[in-house]
């Protein structure tokens, strides 16, 4: 009788449980695919969204949100410089398995205070979480992910954005995303999490497609599937413009 | 203006390139060099990817040198038979020069060669044409006669020819043997390779500096037309949206520099240009020796 009674106050429990943490993300994204046109200079990703819930906002514990929006995963070749002979050159190298080409995020707060360090490495949030570098035999591969991670910050591609989430009264947030010109193609991934006392609730996945649209993408197949005619049409028109400043030149000095 | 690179997959101020393509079109124009050893440097602090630079700099310098050779041939200063011999040996060079450099890129020091070779050559070469132009200057104003070639090893040996526009009667050896090093060298560093095959001309082959000029923009244009073909479809990295800007720039440039390298003593010529190749050696040694601010370096693979 008092077995049973325990497991019917578990049921319960986790029934209340579950219904204090039924909170879902609704969310709308400004473009689900960038086009990267011959003037393109950066795009913004404007995500917006609510948090659809069916009870009351619990008292006394704190709501986040954190949009991450990472792009496609390659492989990096890590090499560093030491001084030899008395000068500069490339002595250790490091093979880097998947580093994400661009990485951003942003939250409503000071990241290491709302998300719990398991959660991160669960979803694989920040930027030192998104690399992987696993079977390198380097001694000490932390000093070249923290390069990688210093390089792509300096460019623009790897961005954390504290406090860029706006969050009003626990339920609607937006936030808006730059995306610099130095994208590479491919699908990148904007992901929301949902945190309450740093523990992830709830995630909403969303992909945004990257492409070259236009001349952008003629030139870019026919140099990748048509070499040697792209490579003639890049010559001929060498030849054609040297010759068009030569004439016009010559009429110019009569 | 922005505009989107699509090999090079970066956005770059079209304004900036057309005027780094004009800048160099101007020291083309001038001094018969390609430019190749100023361009590349300058993409690569623009901001575009290593690869991409080299090898569509390469297809700028078509477009300067050909440019530059039209007007030269109007002023029939230009050796074409002297160029072909140049040419068919840069040809060989450049071929084996490919397979040297796959050969160290497979080691890791690529970098270093170029970088090391570029010191070396441009400092050597810089040198010797200070010495010898700011000598031929105080023999211009002291009045003195130039003296009579000597005649060296280069007149004893077989197979001679007669070049008609140089005025020499001389061994195809020689020019075959300076043509293929310079293709060597002009594979291995990306270059043209117009500021070694220039004094080489000069000091070597005694040829007389009205004709070196228009001869050596003759077998560039070949070389490097040969260099964009061969990274164009192994390694797919010409931009032509690039090379369109930069050859815009450079070809304008290249007019400008002819005129004012007409205007120019031969003397003066020399000295401009020996001035120029030991600042971007000095350039490129202090890279070498100081410690870089960023001691590593990333190179991004194909997406998984």
């Amino acid at each position: 009788m008092t077995g049973r009674a325990v497991v019917l106050a578990a049921v319960i429990l986790a029934f209340l449980s579950a219904a204090v943490r039924a909170e879902k993300i609704v969310l709308g994204l400004s473009a689900s695919e960038v086009g990267i046109t011959a003037t393109f200079d950066g795009s913004d990703i404007l995500v917006f969204g609510a948090i659809k819930r069916d009870q009351p906002v619990p008292e006394g514990s704190s709501l986040d949100v954190i949009v991450a929006v990472t792009g496609p995963l390659t492989p990096v070749i890590m090499r560093k410089k030491a001084r030899r002979f008395g000068i500069w050159l490339n002595s250790e190298a490091a093979l880097i398995d998947a580093a994400p080409s661009f990485h951003a995020i942003a939250t409503t707060g000071h990241l290491p205070d709302i998300l719990r360090d398991t959660e991160d490495l669960r979803h694989s949030i920040t930027i030192p979480r998104a690399i992987r570098s696993i079977g390198n035999d380097v001694t000490d591969s932390t000093a070249f992910t923290d390069a990688l991670i210093r390089i792509r910050r300096s460019e623009g591609l790897y961005t954390l954005l504290e406090g860029a989430v706006d969050l009003t009264e626990q339920t609607p947030f937006r936030t808006r995303i730059a995306l610099p010109a130095n994208l590479i193609e491919g699908r990148y991934d904007a992901r929301i999490f949902l945190v309450r006392d740093g523990e992830v609730i709830d995630v909403y996945e969303a992909p945004i497609t990257v492409r070259k649209v236009g001349v952008e993408r003629w030139l870019f197949n026919l140099a990748r599937d048509r070499p040697l005619p792209y490579g003639l049409l890049t010559l001929s028109f060498a030849v054609l413009l040297g010759w068009l400043a030569s004439a016009v030149f010559q009429r110019l000095r009569r | 203006m922005q505009l989107y690179l699509p090999i090079a997959e970066v956005s770059v101020n079209a304004f900036l390139i057309l005027g780094l393509g004009g800048l160099v079109g101007v020291l083309s124009g001038m001094f018969g060099v390609g430019g190749g050893f100023l361009i590349t440097p300058l993409l690569f602090v623009a901001g575009i990817p290593p690869p991409v630079a080299v090898a569509t700099a390469a297809s700028q310098i078509v477009a300067s040198s050909f440019s530059a050779l039209l007007a030269h041939l109007q002023r029939r200063n230009v050796d074409i038979a002297m160029g072909l011999v140049l040419l068919a040996g840069g040809l060989a060079g450049s071929a084996l020069g490919i397979v040297v450099f796959n050969t160290l890129k497979a080691l890791g020091q690529a970098d270093l060669l170029i970088k090391f070779c570029y010191v070396a050559f441009l400092g050597i070469i810089g040198a010797l044409m200070l010495q010898e132009s700011l000598r031929a200057l105080r023999r211009v104003r002291s009045g003195a006669a130039p003296a009579r070639r000597r005649h060296s090893w280069v007149q004893g040996l077989p197979l001679k020819v007669k070049f008609r526009v140089s005025g020499l009667y001389i061994s195809v050896i020689p020019p075959i043997l300076v043509g293929s090093f310079v293709g060597l060298l002009a594979a291995i560093m990306g270059v043209g390779g117009g500021f070694i095959m220039v004094p080489a001309m000069i000091y070597l082959l005694g040829m007389p500096t009205r004709v070196v000029i228009g001869t050596s923009l003759f077998q560039i244009i070949f070389v490097t037309g040969f260099t964009t073909l061969l990274h164009a479809t192994t390694n797919q990295t010409v931009d032509i949206v690039l090379a369109v800007l930069l050859i815009t720039g450079g070809v304008i440039g290249a007019q400008i520099g002819a005129q004012i390298g007409t205007r120019l003593r031969a003397e003066n010529l020399r000295l401009l240009l020996s001035i120029l190749v030991l600042a971007v050696c000095f350039q490129l040694a202090l890279d070498l020796v100081f410690q870089p601010a960023e001691l590593f370096s990333a190179e991004r693979g194909a997406p998984l």
